[in-house]
């Protein structure tokens, strides 16, 4: 492993060095392909997000796949249903690994102005591993553009090696995530203990 | 458009067997129903899309209403004579007004370009009795929400050609737009509760509160 203040030196005198690592990293994290997948409203900002004007192509997510076997990124852009919940999930375990989600939008993170409701899902990471959330109803263009950047922070900072690398490189951790099924008045299990570990929130 | 009361006479004369009302609504709007007997509302519809006069072709909204059991008081004075003088006495009297589902139609006429005629049908009570005539046969519009009618408060639509659930799934237990429906409780993490949220919220609290927060 060659150190950063090395590295910055040799660049000084034109000599750059790198490590497999970080050369895996950059070209994973700037070619994340979306799956062509809206719920709501959010939707419409992810398709603008896509367009011309905001054209998220500069940051090398453009490539919308309709089929989740060939997408790496889950945009979940909306109203989560209980209904829908298990098909979301079900479709994110048909995604390969590596493999990452956004939850776009207020609904997607936690129910949003449906949270009082019966029938809406109060955040997407109940039952998938979130790796960014955007606030917003729906969120602009730009926030959607900010998340993939820190989205591509994150792919750019997993460690490959050692305990903390990523789920797909590590056989211990299942890839797998439980769908949930259609109980008589909601899912069954309502949450997957697994994923979800929000704060303790003690007042 | 003919008045309502002129409709109504018309109706009485053409199915005999209706027992039809003319609700009043205190909206600003003012638009008044027809409030028909679930037994002659088929009919009734019938003849409210067939009549050359009306020719209420365009069914543009089915909805639902849930009427819980309402106890209404009433007060009656009269006079009373207590140890040899009279008094006024105001008497509370209670009566309970059963439950009942109601779905409302709004109709309107595309051929004659005049509406809407709003056409109201209750259920008996809320329980066992919640069977209606179905009017999908004669406006194929009212299909899905009628559907949508039987989904959310459990209206029974006899006649109606495929009668499922529409939005929540097969599983599902119950009717959700029903007043007395309770919803699942799954308000564990709750950062910024207010009103019945923080309500809801309340119950997951643990019993010694600490000022710390976790993460």
């Amino acid at each position: 492993m060659i150190e950063e203040g090395l590295k910055s030196e040799l660049q000084k005198q034109g000599v750059y060095v790198t490590t497999l690592e970080d050369l895996y990293n950059w070209g994973r994290a700037n070619s994340v392909w979306p799956l062509t997948f809206g719920l709501a409203c959010c939707a419409i900002e992810m398709m603008a997000a896509s367009m011309a004007r905001f054209d998220l192509a500069r940051f090398g997510a453009e490539v919308f796949r309709p089929s989740p076997r060939q997408a790496d990124l889950m945009i979940v852009a909306g109203t989560v249903t209980k209904k829908m919940a298990p098909l979301v999930v079900r479709i994110y375990n048909q995604m390969p690994e590596p493999k990452y989600v956004i939850a776009m939008g207020a609904c997607a993170i936690s129910g949003g102005p449906f949270k009082q409701g019966y029938n809406v899902l109060k955040g997407m990471d109940r039952y998938l591993p979130v790796d960014v959330m955007i606030p917003g109803c729906p969120p602009r263009p730009e926030a959607l553009i900010h998340a993939i950047m820190t989205l591509q922070e994150k792919i750019k900072n997993q460690k490959l090696t050692g305990p903390d690398r990523p789920r797909h490189l590590n056989a211990d951790i299942p890839g797998d995530f439980p769908v949930p099924v259609y109980g008589p008045h909601d899912l069954e299990p309502s949450k997957n203990p697994g994923v979800w570990h929000p704060p303790l929130i003690k007042r | 458009m003919e008045t309502l009361e002129q409709i109504k006479s018309r109706l009485e004369a053409a199915v005999p067997a209706a027992k039809i009302e003319l609700l009043p609504n205190e909206c600003p709007a003012g638009d008044r129903s027809l409030l028909v007997d679930a037994a002659n509302g088929f009919a009734v519809a019938k003849f409210l899309r067939d009549d050359t006069q009306l020719r209420l072709d365009y069914c543009s909204n089915v909805t639902g209403i849930d009427w819980p059991d309402k106890e209404a008081t009433e007060k009656i004075k009269g006079k009373q004579v207590v140890d040899g003088v009279e008094k006024e006495v105001e008497e509370v009297k209670k009566t309970l007004r059963p439950g009942y589902l109601e779905v409302v139609y709004h109709l309107y006429s595309m051929e004659l370009k005049h509406g809407p005629v709003v056409l109201r049908l209750r259920t008996e009570n809320r329980a066992d009795k919640t069977h209606l005539p179905s009017l999908t046969p004669l406006w194929r519009g009212a299909e899905f929400q009628e559907r949508e009618v039987y989904d959310l408060y459990g209206v029974v639509f006899d006649g109606h050609p495929d009668l499922r659930r529409i939005l929540m799934w097969d599983e599902f237990v119950g009717f959700p737009m029903r007043r007395d429906y309770v919803a699942p409780d799954d308000f564990e993490y709750e950062p910024t509760p207010h009103d019945d949220v923080l309500a809801q919220a309340k119950k997951h609290y643990p019993a010694e509160p600490k000022a710390e927060v976790q993460s």
